[in-house]
C-alpha cells in the first residue's frame, strides 16, 4: 500500500497542537515511515497540492481564511480538526462575546481603523467545511493523536469517549476538586485526556468541549451543594465553550 | 515538488538574465512558528521593495481577558503561544501576583524557575535541531537528516523529550501548564522525582556537548554579517545571576542602569508604521533585539562554567552583533539551564520539600510582570476591579520587539550580498529571520498586510 499523503495546515491558534506532534519524539520518526508528510509549514519547506489526509489546526477568523480552508477541503480525501481551536473554536471564541469593533479598539487604539485589522467572528472548522474526525483538547493528547492516525491507517473508525472527565478522574482515585473550593467542569466535559488537569490539582476548564448530551442539571446541583453561584460555573464554561449550547443555557 | 523545482529553475534563469535584479516573494516562511513573508524587489541594482511582513490572523487576547477572574487569566493567555506557554503562564502569574500584592515562598520561586528552564531547553532544542539545522545542512527539513545524520538526530530528539518530561513533571503538562496558581503551585514533585530529574540532567550534559560538536562542524555555514544594534534583556543584581525570571530591564546602550519592570512602556515605545505588519518597538536607537544573544551580551560573565566553555569554542563573546549567532547563544543557554538546574535541585533537596498551601483573595489593583521567553523579553500588565475581574490588559511579546530589528538587518544585508544571486539572497534572508526564532502566533499586536506581487 502506498503511504498516505498527509498535510498539516494552521489557522488562528498557538500552534501548540502541532508541537504535540513534534513532541511524539522518537515515535514521530516511526510515524514518518508510514506516512508521507507532503506539507507541514512549521517543520518543513516542501509544499504539495493533493492530500489523502489533511490535518487542520486553529480557528477560522477571517473571510480569506474561510476561502483557503474551502480550497484545502476540495483537495483532501479525509479532513481532521486538530485541537480545541479547530474542534470547538477554543479560547479564540472568547472574542465573540464582545463587539468586534470594541475588540479592535481595545487592542490597537488609534490604529484600529486600519482596514487590515478586520476579523470576523471566530468559527470552528466544522462551521466552514465538513470535518471527518476531531482530535480534541488544548493541547491535544499525543496518545489520542497516534490512536486516531493508526485507526485511519487500518481503516477503522476511532472511538472517542462519550462520557465526562469525572469518570476518568474517579478511576485515577483523585480527590474531588469541588471539595477544595474549585469550580471544576469535569461533570460536563468530554473525557479522553485521562483527567490530566484535575490529577495535577487544577480544575477542568473544558478544553475538550462538552460531552454529548451534557447533564447541565447535574452540574447545577453540584453548584448548589457547594453553595456557589451559577455565574461562577458559567465564568469557567465560557473559557473554552463560548457560544456553545450549554454555555448559553 | 516537481512544480517547485521548475519554479526554482525559472527563477535561476531569470536571475541570470536580469543581472543585479532580484524578485523574491517568500509567502508564509517555513520552519518558523507562525506566518511571515519576505518580499524583495531589486531592479538593476536598485532596491525597490524590501520587507519583512507578518500576515498572522490577529487574536485580540488583551481584549478577550477583560471581565475574567484573576484565577483564569493564565489559562487564557497561556494560549498566546504553544511553544512558550510556560513563559506566558509564568509572566501572567507574576503579573497577577504583583497586582494583588501576593508573595510566594522561596520553594515556589525555585520550582517555578526550574519549570521555566525546562521550556528554555525544549524551545531552544526545537529551534536549533528541527528548525535551524536543516539550513546548515542544506536540506528542506529535519526528515532527510534522519538518513544523513541519524545518530545526532536521535540525540536531539532525546534531549527534546527530556526537556518535555521535565516540563511535564513541574508544569503538569508539556504545553499549557496546569500547576501555576496565584500565590503558589497546585502540585509539587516528590524528592525522589527531583533526584531522578537531576540524574537525567547530569546525563544530558555529554549529549549537549555532542550537539555542540556537530553544530561546530557546520558552523562555517553561519553567514558572516554584523550590524551593531541595541540588545535588551533582563538583568539581575544582588545576587547577580544570568537571569530569565527575576531582575529589571537593561540594554547594551543603557550603560549599566537597570529599569524596574513597571517602566517597560518606556523601553518598548510601541508604534505602528505603514509598511509594517506589526507594532514595532524602539528604545535608544531605531530598533533593538531581544533573545538569547541579547541575554548573552548583557550577562555572559554570569553563565555556568560549561556554558562559558561552549561559547568560547564558537568564538562567541560579549559584544557580538551577528544576528545569525543567536542560534549559538541558544546552544550556550541550553548548557547553562541544565547545569544551573542540577545545582538548584541540590539546593531544593538540601532544604527539603514542604507542602505549601496557596491562597489568594480578590482585590483591586494594577501590576506588571516580566520574564524572558526563549526568544526574548516578555511583558504582561493587567488591572483588576475589587472582585478580581480583569478590566484591562497589555502584553508586549518578544517577536514584536524584534520585527524592526529584522527589517534593519534586511536593509544592511541585502546590498552586501546582492551579487550572490536570487537563491543565495533568499536563503540568507530566510536564515536570518529563523535565527531570531520568531514566534509569530504570539499575535497580540499583529496586523494584516496586503501583498504586492
Amino acid at each position: 500500500m502506498d503511504r498516505p499523503r498527509v498535510a498539516i495546515f494552521d489557522f488562528a491558534c498557538c500552534e501548540g497542537c502541532q508541537l504535540q506532534i513534534v513532541n511524539l519524539e522518537e515515535e514521530l520518526l516511526e510515524l514518518i515511515d508510514v506516512l508521507h508528510v507532503v506539507e507541514w509549514r512549521e517543520a518543513m519547506s516542501e509544499q504539495s497540492r493533493e492530500y489523502d489526509i489533511v490535518i487542520i489546526e486553529g480557528s477560522i477568523t477571517r473571510p480569506e481564511d474561510e476561502k483557503r480552508l474551502e480550497i484545502i477541503r476540495t483537495r483532501a480525501k479525509t479532513l481532521i480538526a486538530l485541537g480545541a481551536c479547530a474542534t470547538i473554536g477554543g479560547v479564540n471564541k472568547l472574542k465573540n462575546n464582545f463587539n468586534l469593533a470594541d475588540v479592535k479598539q481595545c487592542v490597537y487604539g488609534k490604529a484600529a481603523n486600519m482596514p487590515h485589522l478586520d476579523t470576523a467572528p471566530t468559527k470552528a472548522v466544522d462551521e466552514v467545511v465538513k470535518v471527518d474526525y476531531k482530535i480534541h483538547g488544548c493541547p491535544i493528547d499525543r496518545k489520542e493523536f497516534t490512536y486516531v492516525i493508526r485507526c485511519l491507517l487500518i481503516g477503522k473508525r476511532p472511538e472517542i469517549p462519550e462520557y465526562p472527565v469525572c469518570v476518568e478522574c474517579k478511576a485515577r482515585g483523585n480527590p474531588c476538586l469541588w471539595d477544595y473550593g474549585q469550580v471544576c467542569l469535569g461533570p460536563i466535559i468530554r473525557a479522553g485526556c485521562g483527567a490530566r488537569c484535575p490529577s495535577s490539582g487544577f480544575r477542568c476548564f473544558g478544553c475538550r468541549g462538552y460531552v454529548d448530551d451534557p447533564n447541565i442539571n447535574a452540574a447545577k446541583d453540584v453548584i448548589e451543594r457547594y453553595n456557589l453561584s451559577v455565574d461562577a460555573l458559567k465564568g469557567k464554561m465560557v473559557l473554552f465553550g463560548s457560544g456553545q449550547g450549554p454555555t448559553n443555557a | 515538488m516537481r512544480s517547485r523545482a521548475k519554479w526554482f529553475f525559472l527563477e535561476a534563469v531569470r536571475g541570470q538574465q536580469m543581472h543585479n535584479s532580484l524578485d523574491i516573494n517568500v509567502h508564509h516562511l517555513t520552519r518558523v512558528e507562525g506566518h511571515g513573508n519576505i518580499v524583495v524587489n531589486v531592479n538593476s541594482g536598485k532596491i525597490e521593495k524590501l520587507q519583512w511582513q507578518v500576515p498572522e490572523a490577529p487574536r485580540f487576547f488583551e481584549a478577550m481577558v477583560r471581565g475574567h477572574s484573576y484565577q483564569d487569566i493564565q489559562t487564557i493567555v497561556s494560549r498566546i503561544c504553544g511553544i512558550c506557554s510556560i513563559t506566558h503562564s509564568l509572566a501572567s502569574t507574576k503579573t497577577v501576583e504583583s497586582a494583588l500584592g501576593l508573595k510566594v515562598s522561596e520553594q515556589t520561586d525555585k520550582l517555578r524557575i526550574l519549570m521555566h528552564y525546562s521550556e528554555q531547553l525544549q524551545s531552544h532544542i526545537l529551534h536549533i535541531g528541527y528548525l535551524a539545522a536543516p539550513d546548515f545542512f542544506g536540506v528542506p527539513s529535519v526528515v532527510p537528516l534522519v538518513a544523513r545524520a541519524g545518530d545526532v538526530v536521535k540525540i536531539i530528539v532525546k534531549t527534546h523529550r527530556i526537556a518535555n518530561e521535565w516540563s511535564d513533571l513541574l508544569a503538569g503538562r508539556t504545553t499549557h501548564p496546569v500547576t501555576l496558581i496565584p500565590g503558589g503551585l497546585t502540585r509539587i514533585p516528590t524528592e525522589q522525582q527531583l533526584r531522578q530529574l537531576q540524574q537525567t540532567l547530569k546525563d544530558a550534559i555529554p549529549d549537549l556537548k555532542t550537539i555542540a560538536d556537530v553544530v561546530l562542524s557546520i558552523a562555517g555555514g553561519i553567514p558572516n554579517f554584523e550590524r551593531p544594534t541595541e540588545y535588551v534583556s533582563l538583568k539581575q543584581t544582588n545576587p547577580s545571576a544570568y537571569t530569565f525570571y527575576h531582575g529589571g530591564i537593561t540594554s547594551t546602550d543603557s550603560k549599566g542602569s537597570v529599569l524596574p519592570i513597571e517602566k517597560w512602556h518606556d523601553v518598548a515605545n510601541e508604534y505602528v508604521v505603514e509598511q509594517s505588519t506589526a507594532k514595532w518597538t524602539k528604545w535608544h536607537r531605531d530598533s533593538y533585539a531581544v533573545g538569547a544573544l541579547a541575554r548573552f551580551n548583557n550577562n555572559a560573565e554570569l553563565l555556568s562554567p560549561t556554558a562559558k566553555d561552549v561559547a568560547k569554542v564558537f568564538g562567541l563573546a560579549k559584544g557580538c552583533c551577528n544576528p545569525y549567532m543567536n542560534t549559538i547563544a541558544q546552544l550556550v543557554e541550553c548548557v547553562h539551564v541544565v547545569e544551573t538546574s542540577i545545582a538548584m535541585i541540590d539546593e531544593l533537596l538540601t532544604k527539603g520539600l514542604k507542602d505549601e498551601k496557596a491562597t489568594s483573595t480578590p482585590k483591586a489593583g494594577k501590576g506588571a510582570g516580566c520574564v524572558e521567553a526563549p526568544r526574548g523579553i516578555l511583558f504582561h500588565e493587567y488591572e483588576f476591579d475589587k472582585n478580581g475581574n480583569c478590566t484591562a490588559a497589555d502584553i508586549c511579546i518578544p517577536t514584536n520587539q524584534n520585527h524592526a530589528n529584522i527589517q534593519k538587518d534586511f536593509e544592511k544585508l541585502v546590498p552586501e550580498i546582492i551579487d550572490e544571486g536570487q537563491d543565495a539572497v533568499r536563503q540568507k534572508l530566510e536564515m536570518l529571520v529563523r535565527s531570531y526564532d520568531p514566534c509569530i502566533s504570539c499575535s497580540t499586536h499583529m496586523l494584516k498586510v496586503q501583498f504586492v506581487r
